[in-house]
């Protein structure tokens, strides 16, 4: 019967496989023409990389839920009872305590310069909080945690900048005649690079947290 | 078949053989993992589906990954608090090392 039923699964699986792929590799029907209109607004947006304008202007509003979305984790891990630390961890070694001390700033001049690059090519927020919590999380296996009681007192403060900032400029571009999150085409480069600054600090702060889990930050010494 | 059509229908291929894996799997872990590879084939078909050069794809699919991120994070806490016996648990939350 087991054996029935997975053999039932699996030629079900495969059915769905083919028409799915049917469906994609099927003609689009003629819509409008998406890469021209962003390259012809482009001049618009602030930046000059498409999909940073796309990102932070054209459909800013996903970005915004985006980052409320990490809020929403983040709130959602938090709100978990805290497990007990985990027993016997190894004392670091001097290797990774050295490889970190050499590659933490790397990390964090790298993460600044992708945010930076983000306005011309490929990078941005989003690249430059993963590479910048990927160098918080090598500082807590390195041992080097003293940043954790700062970020035990400014978690949520520290966690939603990113979403406050964005909000600020939404109100501000909708105050002053436009729509929301219609960045006014003189300003747009700068609001972008600041909104993204905000949302980059947000972002790393907010993987870092998800990353040590329930509870940890408070149950670790200063 | 031109190679961009070739990885949406790899793509394809890819959320149903996570499907199977999702629904097959007993432990919650393989689960998770069965679902974040079904929405990487979702980005694959998104990407490899959309025009050359189509910018308006690529920040959907950057969206979707951090969306993914956080999702998988927040399961894998509910994971280990699932993993934890209940007897093991600090009563009011004073388990500190």
């Amino acid at each position: 019967m087991k054996r029935l039923a997975s053999a039932a699964l699996a030629v079900m699986l495969a059915g769905l496989a083919v028409v799915l792929a049917w469906t994609v590799t099927r003609p689009v029907a003629p819509g409008r023409d998406v890469p021209a209109l962003i390259a012809g607004s482009l001049d618009a947006s602030g930046v000059s990389h498409p999909v940073t304008a796309v990102l932070l202007n054209f459909r800013g509003y996903d970005t915004l839920l985006e980052l409320v979305v990490l809020l929403i984790a983040l709130a959602g891990v938090r709100c978990l009872a805290p497990l007990p630390p985990p027993r016997g961890s190894a004392p670091v070694g001097g290797v990774l305590r050295e490889l970190a001390s050499l590659l933490l700033p790397v990390l964090v001049l790298v993460a600044v310069y992708l945010l930076w690059a983000g306005a011309t090519r490929p990078g941005g927020a989003f690249q430059g909080g993963a590479l910048l919590a990927a160098a918080g999380i090598l500082a807590l296996l390195a041992g080097r945690d003293r940043f954790l009681w700062r970020l035990e007192h400014l978690l949520w403060p520290l966690a939603g900048l990113g979403v406050a900032v964005f909000l600020a400029v939404a109100a501000g571009t909708l105050s002053a005649g436009g729509v929301l999150l219609g960045l006014p085409p003189a300003h747009a480069g700068t609001l972008i690079l600041v909104i993204e600054g905000f949302a980059l600090l947000s972002i790393a702060v907010t993987l870092v947290a998800l990353f040590l889990g329930t509870g940890e930050l408070e149950d670790r010494e200063p | 078949m031109t190679g961009q059509a070739l990885y949406a229908v790899l793509g394809c291929a890819l959320f149903c053989l996570a499907f199977h894996a999702l629904v097959v799997a007993a432990h919650p872990l393989r689960r998770l993992l069965a679902v974040n590879v079904m929405g990487s084939s979702v980005f694959l078909v998104l990407v490899a589906g959309a025009a050359p050069g189509d910018p308006l794809p690529q920040a959907l699919v950057i969206t979707g990954i951090v969306v993914a991120v956080a999702a998988t994070a927040l399961g894998l806490n509910l994971l280990l608090r699932l993993a934890v016996p209940a007897d093991d648990d600090p009563a009011d939350g004073q388990g500190g090392s």
